[in-house]
């Protein structure tokens, strides 16, 4: 079927089997790699993006039923003005190492924060619980929400 | 004021955070436009001869262009010898997760469709699913070779004379539970030969030049008609160390089919199909006096292997290491690997070690446990010394630098040691249901411990420019930075003219690459020391340049400006006008530093924990860790991988296990069954500084990649072991689970 | 991992929705969220040829007061649920259990009709439903049937809905100020429930103790006859069945049963 998404602001209109998948979409027709894909389960959020401003996991989301919809991925986040600054946090806070899980992350944390813009690190753990790391043992991570959200970070 | 020690955010993480790294899936070069898609089809039985395999309907599936099966392939197994790892098994499949066909589709949605139609008739076979079944022995994975037991290190003869003059003996079975590495990015691979006759491949690596090397012996290549590429690269933890066999078959199909192929493993594939870690089965004797002395320790170790041998060291670090940081007067081990029914295992952060201060530190807590003696006492007793560094184990460990009591002070100072215990004394009085346990482990591992060395290459360019080449091969670690950080400290060159370059056999041949917390230790001293060369190559030309002996020009670190010394205002030269005079118009220095011996980072972590008697759940409420691995170059790296240690030291005391039922069927094999380990499981984390500096590589510093791992997983185990030990709870097997808990319990509530 | 082929249809009204099930029959699966669907399909566990996308079906999504019950759309979202005035104070304990269900990118994509609809006994709301009482209100060909919620969880992944059926409303009798409390006891936190408890009043609903969502039966008669909870807490295993897994036997699922609902009932009656 034809599927028409506006991925970060522009429209990508392709023609693809029923059965794709947002993330192949955004990966194959977009051209857009940074969303990974970590698992087959729903489990590790790598591929998180917005849809229509709210994260979701683009694995387990058609690319028929974001027909017509709106789609963040990594590289929409920065604007000219320069680096988002969920972006800025983590880098500043070292909130990601070898980066695989580092858009999906970051994208959870938009979401988050548009929901609860100033969370306790406790809020910050139970948010992400659906997006996994295997080397930052979270902890820098939080670091960055935080600062993202202009909270003080405790060192 | 230098940069090295300051903390310096990553020149990795622009490209990162703004449009992702560059993983192999993610590649597009020229070379693999129009390339096939692969994938394996894999047993879905542990243990099965078989009798058939039927590809035609596969064959004819939409977009299938080819479909491989054992009888395809013809190269050569590695290893000699009955026990050998076929690239697809073609007449005995030993695991679920064992390759035993190839598609090659046009389209990646055609993969799984044509997968599915390859007909695989299984006869079964009993499975070997447990280390006491491998050594029972009435199923052989390999009749040929007799034994389920593929190797044999030290005797099990012992002398037992030296527990007699013991008041107190121990021995108990300590469990270090398999694990998944499950780095975020699973493997991955593309092959592409060009006209020439050379093959590329992009892999997720953690070492390019031995997957290269690997991959042309078993292709029967000279090594320089292979080039390996690995681009960013989503972890690897160990097990993206050389080639996995898959790579091997995916270089052999494209050659046959003549196109380029592409090759990303689904999660479910890669938590059967890459290699676990740990799987020991360990039996520790530990016998001493009640004046908290311990005269003698044994560790015997039985490695389950899985169904093929592919790192029989393993347990060799775990016997090295086995008396960790104590100067046990007698220390007994040896080591047994056997085979199973099983994902094959292979090194996982720590490979070894951990395993080693997992057995000694619960040794330690049940000897002190049981003469009645703090943890922490029983251990500052026991400590190798600091004035007996350098200092031999009884295991030929040659640990260079320790302060081990310092650290184990430092820690229980800034966990505020004394105010728990007296918590828990409160707590437990007063019978709170949530038991408050806390855990120490006192550590010692070994990095670098190849001691094969690492190459480095610093090239200074006309531009004033500079491109290190280094052997280490970063997979998350930062090491761009660190080593920018470098040379940018020995050369007075700003950061931002730096660049680093790794991972590429045809940029970089000769290398050993990252893995075993060696990377600074050897490809730092590497670079640095190339970047030493270069400064004395420099001072030469500088000399001619301003017309002064050699000995009277200097390099002003601050401007990065040769001039003469004691004559301000006298002409300088930068790099750039420095390299424009050298004879190939390049300033360069390809090192290999090789005298690099194994270092012995050491800690103490303490951890906190509070479980709930009532459901068996523990939840880690502190851990506060000293990790010294000597000086510090980049801070903020440095305690991203304690950081990283200590989630994963962490998960394996609590939640990680790699399962199978009796069957030999994992029942952890997607990531909704295993329980990797999530943000809200744990705590934030209490870092502790010291830095002891070693004298065995040229920075002084040691690996800083596995240690926190190491601490972690005992310190958690022994708190909750003392979180129950009121209860009558003396061990309990990792991970520990609220399942696990309350069966503890309740057997001690019997017991008692 | 991608799901087998299949067509993909996309209905824009309820109607439309029971003509494209009238006409694909049993070869059709309705996907709304899909966080139930889609992983059992990349799995290739379920392989419908037809696939019937209601998302769009905004009639369907809201939740209302009707005289005493709460009328809850069933395309509302957990992420809706979670947040809604209404249900926060007529139904607190299914607004707050809607907020545990998986993580916040499943909750911005799962609906509680789905949830209902797939039936599985380790879900949250189905339990939480149970115990809540109220009436479940299906569309098909020969229009609007209402279901007990007693009689909608026939078995495992099993309800009384039929292929052409579409589950478009969940009624539930106003819960205000009645004492509430939710256990649910997992691994870690994004895991299903080992077990959980949703309490509301002197209902105990189970999850995970058997193939469907159960009611503590044994444990509200006790209630109902006046026993303290902390003892009625003690019968909430009876008549359950519960699953055997490498991490929860059934007597450990007993035994957190139990504990739970003593937990789940102090904390209601202290509510």
């Amino acid at each position: 079927m034809r599927v028409s998404i506006e991925v970060n602001g522009a429209t990508v209109a392709e023609e693809v089997p029923d059965r794709t998948l947002l993330v192949h979409y955004l990966r194959d027709n977009a051209g857009l790699t940074g969303t990974n894909i970590g698992c087959d389960t729903t489990s590790c959020g790598a591929c998180t993006v917005l849809l229509d401003g709210e994260s979701v996991k683009s694995c387990t989301v058609l690319a028929a039923q974001a027909d017509g919809h709106e789609v963040t991925t990594v590289e929409g986040l920065a604007t000219d003005e320069g680096l988002h600054p969920v972006q800025r946090a983590f880098r500043a806070q070292h909130g990601l190492q070898c980066g695989f899980c580092t858009p999906g992350m970051m994208l959870a944390t938009v979401s988050l924060l548009q929901e609860n813009p100033k969370p306790s690190r406790g809020e910050v753990r139970a948010a992400l619980e659906g997006n996994l790391c295997r080397c930052t043992g979270y902890h820098n991570i939080v670091n960055a929400v935080i600062d993202a959200s202009g909270q003080e970070v405790a060192q | 004021m230098s940069i090295v020690g300051t903390r310096v955010v990553r020149v990795e993480d622009e490209k990162l955070i703004t449009r992702g790294g560059t993983y192999v899936d993610d590649l597009r070069e020229d070379a693999l436009t129009g390339a096939v898609h692969a994938v394996f089809v894999r047993s879905p039985i542990a243990h099965a001869r078989i009798s058939g395999i039927d590809v035609e309907q596969a064959r004819n599936a939409p977009g299938v262009v080819a479909v491989f099966t054992a009888a395809d392939i013809d190269l050569e197994p590695a290893a000699a010898g009955p026990v050998r790892e076929p690239y697809l098994a073609g007449d005995v499949v030993r695991y679920v997760g064992e390759a035993v066909a190839l598609v090659l589709t046009e389209q990646r949605y055609q993969l799984a469709d044509a997968a599915e139609l390859v007909d695989v008739d299984y006869d079964p076979l009993d499975a070997v699913a447990s280390v006491d079944a491998a050594l029972a022995g009435d199923t052989l994975l390999f009749p040929e070779h007799g034994s389920n037991v593929v190797r044999v290190h030290g005797d099990r003869d012992f002398d037992d004379s030296v527990f007699d003059e013991c008041e107190v003996v121990l021995t108990e079975r300590i469990l270090n539970q398999r694990v998944a590495p499950a780095p975020l990015e699973g493997r991955g691979a593309s092959v592409a030969w060009g006209e020439d006759g050379r093959v590329t491949l992009w892999l997720s690596s953690q070492n390019a030049q031995q997957a290269r090397t690997e991959i042309a012996e078993a292709l029967g290549l000279e090594e320089d008609r292979v080039r390996v590429i690995a681009p960013d690269v989503g972890g690897g933890f160990g097990a993206k160390i050389g080639a996995a066999p898959e790579a091997v078959v995916l270089g052999w199909a494209a050659r046959r089919a003549g196109r380029a192929v592409r090759w990303t493993e689904s999660r479910s594939e890669n938590l059967t199909g890459m290699t676990h870690g740990r799987a020991q089965q360990n039996i520790v004797t530990i016998g001493g006096k009640r004046d908290g002395t311990v005269l003698a320790y044994r560790l015997e170790v039985v490695q389950d292997a899985g169904a093929y041998p592919r790192a029989l060291l393993l347990p060799t670090l775990t016997e090295l290491m086995a008396p960790g940081v104590y100067r046990f007067p007698v220390v007994q081990t040896v080591s047994r690997a056997v085979v199973t029914t099983t994902t094959p295992i292979g090194a996982y952060r720590g490979a070894g070690r951990p395993e080693a201060t997992a057995a000694v530190e619960r040794a330690m807590d049940l000897f002190a446990a049981e003469i009645g003696m703090d943890p922490a006492e029983v251990r500052r007793a026991n400590f190798i010394r600091p004035e007996e560094f350098p200092y031999t184990t009884p295991t030929g460990g040659a640990y260079d630098t320790g302060e081990y009591p310092a650290a184990l002070d430092r820690v229980l100072a800034a966990a505020g040691y004394a105010e728990l215990r007296e918590e828990q004394r409160m707590r437990r009085a007063a019978g709170d249901p949530v038991a408050l346990g806390l855990g120490i482990a006192t550590y010692v591992e070994i990095t670098g411990g190849d001691a094969g060395g690492e190459s480095g290459r610093v090239d200074v360019h006309p531009d004033g420019s500079i491109t290190v080449y280094t052997g280490s091969s970063p997979h998350g670690q930062g090491l761009a930075t660190t080593f920018t950080m470098l040379v940018s400290d020995r050369l007075g060159v700003p950061p931002e003219k730096i660049t680093v370059r790794h991972g590429d056999t045809d940029e970089i041949p000769r290398a050993i690459g990252t893995f075993g917390s060696r990377s600074l230790q050897l490809g730092g001293s590497a670079v640095r020391q190339a970047a030493d060369e270069v400064l004395a190559q420099a001072r030469e030309l500088a000399a001619d340049l301003l017309e002064a002996a050699p000995g009277d020009v200097e390099l002003d670190a601050g401007s990065g400006v040769w001039q003469v010394r004691g004559a301000p205002g006298s002409a300088t030269f930068g790099w750039g006008r420095i390299a424009s005079e050298s004879a190939e118009g390049v300033l360069s220095a390809d090192v290999w530093f090789g005298e690099g011996r194994p270092t012995f980072p050491f800690g103490a972590h303490l951890a906190v924990v509070e479980v709930d008697t009532e459901t068996g759940k523990v939840v880690v409420r502190r851990i506060v860790a000293l990790d010294d691995a000597g000086p510090v170059l980049n801070p903020l790296a440095f305690d991203g991988q304690r950081h990283g240690g200590l989630g994963q030291g962490i998960a394996q005391a609590l939640l990680e296990v790699m399962q199978y039922d009796q069957d030999g069927n994992p029942t952890t094999a997607t990531l909704a069954d295993y329980s990797f380990v999530t943000a809200p499981e744990l705590p934030d984390f209490e870092l502790v500084g010291m830095a002891t500096p070693t004298t065995r590589n040229l920075l002084g510093v040691k690996g800083i990649g596995e240690a926190a791992t190491i601490g972690s997983t005992p310190a958690v185990h022994n708190a909750v072991v003392d979180a129950l030990a009121h209860r009558g709870v003396r061990h309990l097997d990792m991970p520990a689970t609220p399942l696990r808990v309350w069966t503890a319990l309740n057997e001690a509530r019997k017991a008692d | 991992m991608i799901p087998a082929k299949f067509a993909y249809r996309r209905a824009a009204t309820v109607d439309e929705a029971l003509a494209l099930l009238a006409e694909h029959g049993d070869d059709a699966k309705l996907i709304a969220g899909g966080h139930s669907l889609l992983p059992l399909m990349k799995l290739r566990f379920a392989a419908p040829e037809v696939v019937v996308d209601i998302a769009p079906l905004t009639e369907l999504k809201f939740v209302r007061l009707d005289g005493d019950e709460v009328v809850i759309g069933a395309l509302s979202r957990y992420h809706d649920l979670q947040r809604d005035p209404v249900l926060a104070q007529h139904a607190p304990l299914l607004a707050h259990a809607a907020g545990t269900v998986g993580d916040p990118q499943v909750r911005h994509r799962g609906t509680i009709g789905g949830s209902l609809a797939h039936a599985d006994a380790a879900a949250d709301l189905p339990a939480v439903v149970l115990a809540t009482g109220g009436t479940l209100v299906a569309r098909g060909p020969s229009g609007e049937r209402r279901i007990p919620a007693r009689e909608f969880f026939l078995g495992p992944f099993t309800t009384p809905l039929e292929p052409d059926e579409l589950l478009t409303e969940i009624r539930l009798p106003s819960r205000a100020g009645l004492g509430w409390a939710f256990e649910k006891f997992t691994r870690r936190a994004i895991d299903w429930a080992i077990v959980g408890v949703a309490v509301t009043g002197h209902a105990v609903g189970l999850i995970n103790m058997g193939g469907t969502p159960l009611r503590a039966t044994a444990t509200e008669r006790a209630l109902a006859a006046g026993t303290p909870a902390a003892e009625a807490a003690l019968l909430a295993a009876e008549d359950t069945a519960p699953p055997d897994e490498p991490h929860a036997t059934p007597d450990y699922r007993r035994h957190l049963a139990r504990v739970l609902t003593a937990r789940a009932l102090a904390r209601a009656e202290a509510s």
